[in-house]
C-alpha cells in the first residue's frame, strides 16, 4: 500500500526514471493508478470510462520489450509505460467517446486521435476517458451529461471545466498525466482550482484531428500534469506537424524540456497585464498573485506592468466568435451518421422532424443555448454587428499581445478570478459561469501559449490558486522555462508540492455527509 | 441592436433544427436576452479601418500529394449508424408526402 502510494505520487518524469532503471515494472505502474481510480473515483467521478485490459496489456508490452533488451528497449520511448488519462472528447479506438453528451452515448470512434495514435506510438498506457461538460461547454463540469466531477481539495465544489476530469484525475493521483481541450480556458482554468499544471499551446501546435471541434479557431489540445517539467514531456509526445489538420503548423517542435531545465529566469521580462488583475478577483488570489511576482523579482526577473485596453472586450467577442463556430460544427449530429436518433412521438417521420427530436432529446440546455446564440450571432441582418465585429475584436487582442511583448518576454495574470465554488452555486446563471474565464480566453482569441500552474491556496477559503503565463506564438518553450522556475521557487517556500496539503480521499475519517453526497450524485446518472 | 425575444428564440430553434417546448422557449428568451445584452459592447469596439481576424495563425496554400491515404471501409463509416440498410446510410423521408 505504502509502495502504491509512492507510485501514483510520482511525478511522470520520476516514473520514467523508474521504469528505465528497472526499478518498478509498467504494469505495476499501471496497475497502480488503476486501484486508486477504484479507490477514489466513486467519489471523484473524473473517469467516464476505464480502460483496465487494454492499459495493462501496453504496459505489459513495455516490460517485454524492456526484459528482452536489444535494439527494441533502447529504442523505447521515455514516457513509455507511463499511464495516461485522455478528455473524452478526443476519439479513441477500442473506447467509447461521448463527449460529455446524451447524443454520443456508447458511440465508438472508428479512428483515433492524431495525439492517440501518438501516445500509442510511445507505448503509453491509456487508462480511460475523463468527465468534461458536454461538448467541452462549460467551466465546472456541471454541464456533463454524465453528472459531475468534483473536486478532490472539496469534494463539494467544481474542479474547472471543461476539463475538470482530467484535472481531478491528476489531482487525485489517478493518472500522472492527462490530455486536454482548451477554447476559452479548459486546460487552464482546472488546472488553477485543482492546485494542478495545464498548457494551452500555441494554436496549431499539438493536432486537433480527433478532437471534437467545438470551436476550431480557438480549440486547442494540450497537457495536464502534476509539476512543469511532465507537460513539457508530454507536449513533446503530442507536438508538431500533422498533415490531417490542415491549421497544424509546420515548425519543427522546440526543446521543451530543455526550456523546463535552463532554471533561471535572470534579466527576463515579465509583464503584469493590468487589466487581468485587481477588482474583480478574489483577495487570495490576488494575494498569491503577488507572492509569485516577488518570487520572480527575486530570481532577476524585470517586472513590468503591460496594458491590453481591449481585453474587456475579449468576453463579448469570445461568446460571438466560440458559439457561431459551436452551432456550425454541432450540425453534424443529425441523427443519421453516428450517435442518438429519436423518432417524435406523432406526426410525419421526415428527416427534419427526427433531427429536431433528436437534437433536443441529445443535447444539454447549455449546448442549447451556445447553439441558438451560434445560429443568432450568424444570421442574415446579424452577422456584420456581432460575428463580424468579434473578429475585428480579435485583430484589436492580437495587437495589444504584439505590444506588450514588446515590453515584456512573457506575462503573467491569476488563471481565474476565484478559487473553486460550490457545485450548483452558477449553475443557473449562465453569465457568472462565463466570467471564470475572463483571464483565459485573450490567449485563444490570438493563439498565444498559456501555462497554468499552482500559486498556493488561498487564505479565506484554503483553496489552490492559478498563476498563468503566456507567451508569444510559437513562444511555448519561455512557458516551461518560466513556469518551471516559479515552481521550484515556491515549493521550497511550501516544503514540497502543493497537492501535499491536498486531503486525503482515503482517509476512513473523512466520512462526511461530503462524501456521501458526492458518491451517491456521481452515481446519479443525467441531472 | 434588437434584443432577442421568445419569437427569435423559437425561429432560430428551427433553423438549429431542435425542438423546444413552451417552457424551453420562454426560459431560453430569458437567458439569451441577458447573455445578448452583455456582448453588445462588441460591435462599438473596433472602427470600420480594422480588419476581421478568422484564424490566429493564417496558414496558406495547406496542400497534401495527391495519393490515397486512410479510408474507412463502409462498415467502419457505419459503425455508429443509428440505421443502415445494405451498406448505406438509412435517412428518414426527406419530404412529408403525407
Amino acid at each position: 500500500m505504502t509502495e502504491n502510494n509512492e507510485l501514483i505520487r510520482s511525478s511522470a518524469a520520476a516514473l520514467a526514471g523508474k521504469l528505465a532503471a528497472r526499478e518498478v515494472s509498467a504494469v505495476e505502474v499501471t496497475q497502480a493508478h488503476l486501484d486508486r481510480i477504484a479507490a477514489v473515483d466513486g467519489k471523484v467521478h473524473a473517469f467516464l470510462h476505464v480502460n483496465t485490459d487494454e492499459a495493462l496489456a501496453v504496459a505489459a508490452e513495455v516490460d517485454a520489450i524492456r526484459a528482452a533488451g536489444g535494439a527494441a528497449a533502447g529504442e523505447l520511448h521515455a514516457l513509455a509505460g507511463v499511464p495516461i488519462a485522455v478528455k473524452d472528447l478526443i476519439v479513441t479506438i477500442g473506447q467509447p467517446t461521448t463527449a460529455g453528451s446524451k447524443i454520443l452515448e456508447g458511440w465508438h470512434s472508428p479512428y483515433d486521435a492524431t495525439v492517440v495514435e501518438r501516445l500509442r506510438a510511445a507505448k503509453m498506457p491509456i487508462l480511460g476517458k475523463t468527465n468534461l461538460d458536454e461538448f467541452a461547454m462549460g467551466s465546472s463540469t456541471e454541464h456533463s451529461a454524465y453528472g459531475p466531477t468534483h473536486n478532490p481539495w472539496d469534494l463539494d465544489r467544481i474542479p474547472g471545466g471543461s476539463g475538470g476530469g482530467s484535472a481531478a484525475a491528476v489531482a487525485a493521483f489517478e493518472a500522472p498525466l492527462a490530455l486536454g481541450t482548451d477554447t476559452g480556458g479548459s486546460i487552464r482554468q482546472p488546472g488553477a482550482v485543482t492546485g494542478t499544471v495545464g498548457v494551452k499551446p500555441t494554436y496549431g501546435g499539438v493536432s486537433r484531428y480527433g478532437a471534437i471541434a467545438m470551436a476550431s479557431s480557438l480549440d486547442q489540445i494540450g497537457p495536464v500534469s502534476r509539476t512543469v517539467l511532465d507537460s513539457a514531456l508530454l507536449h513533446q509526445v503530442i507536438g508538431g506537424h500533422d498533415p490531417r489538420d490542415s491549421t497544424s503548423l509546420q515548425d519543427p517542435l522546440e526543446d521543451l524540456v530543455a526550456a523546463a531545465s535552463i532554471g533561471n529566469v535572470a534579466g527576463m521580462k515579465i509583464g503584469i497585464i493590468k487589466e487581468l488583475h485587481g477588482e474583480g478577483y478574489q483577495a487570495g488570489v490576488e494575494n498569491r498573485f503577488n507572492e509569485s511576482l516577488e518570487l520572480l523579482r527575486g530570481a532577476g526577473a524585470e517586472i513590468v506592468e503591460v496594458s491590453c485596453p481591449n481585453f474587456k472586450y475579449a468576453l463579448g467577442a469570445y461568446y460571438l466568435i466560440m458559439p457561431s463556430e459551436a452551432s456550425s460544427n454541432l450540425a453534424k449530429f443529425d441523427g443519421v451518421r453516428y450517435g442518438l436518433r429519436v423518432l417524435p412521438k406523432d406526426g410525419p417521420m421526415t428527416i427534419e422532424r427526427v433531427m429536431g427530436a433528436t437534437r433536443a432529446a441529445g443535447f444539454g440546455d447549455e449546448v442549447k443555448r451556445r447553439i441558438i446564440l451560434g445560429t443568432y450571432a450568424l444570421s442574415a441582418g446579424y452577422y456584420d454587428a456581432y460575428y463580424g465585429s468579434a473578429q475585428k475584436v480579435r485583430t484589436l487582442i492580437q495587437r495589444d499581445f504584439d505590444a506588450a511583448f514588446a515590453k515584456a518576454d512573457v506575462l503573467i495574470s491569476p488563471t481565474a478570478p476565484t478559487t473553486a465554488f460550490k457545485l450548483g452555486e452558477k449553475l443557473n446563471d449562465p453569465l457568472a459561469m462565463y466570467l471564470n474565464d475572463v483571464a483565459t480566453i485573450p490567449a485563444n482569441m490570438a493563439g498565444v501559449p498559456g501555462l497554468s500552474l499552482p500559486g498556493g491556496l488561498a487564505d479565506e477559503d484554503g483553496l489552490p490558486v492559478g498563476v498563468q503565463l503566456l507567451a508569444p506564438a510559437r513562444q511555448d518553450a519561455r512557458l516551461y522555462r518560466v513556469g518551471a522556475v516559479l515552481e521550484s521557487l515556491l515549493e521550497a517556500q511550501w516544503g514540497g508540492p502543493l497537492l501535499d496539503k491536498a486531503p486525503s480521499l482515503t482517509d476512513p475519517s473523512l466520512t462526511g455527509s461530503a462524501l456521501s453526497d458526492a458518491a451517491a450524485s456521481s452515481h446519479g446518472g443525467s441531472h | 441592436m434588437a434584443a432577442i425575444n421568445r419569437d427569435d428564440v423559437a425561429h432560430l430553434a428551427h433553423l438549429a433544427h431542435i425542438e423546444m417546448s413552451a417552457e424551453e422557449l420562454d426560459r431560453m428568451a430569458g437567458e439569451l436576452a441577458v447573455i445578448v445584452d452583455s456582448v453588445k459592447s462588441v460591435s462599438e469596439a473596433a472602427g470600420d479601418d480594422v480588419p476581421a481576424t478568422s484564424h490566429p495563425i493564417p496558414l496558406t496554400n495547406v496542400f497534401r500529394e495527391d495519393v490515397v491515404g486512410h479510408t474507412f471501409t463502409a462498415e467502419q463509416a457505419l459503425s455508429g449508424a443509428p440505421d443502415a440498410y445494405e451498406g448505406r446510410f438509412k435517412v428518414p423521408a426527406i419530404l412529408d408526402e403525407g
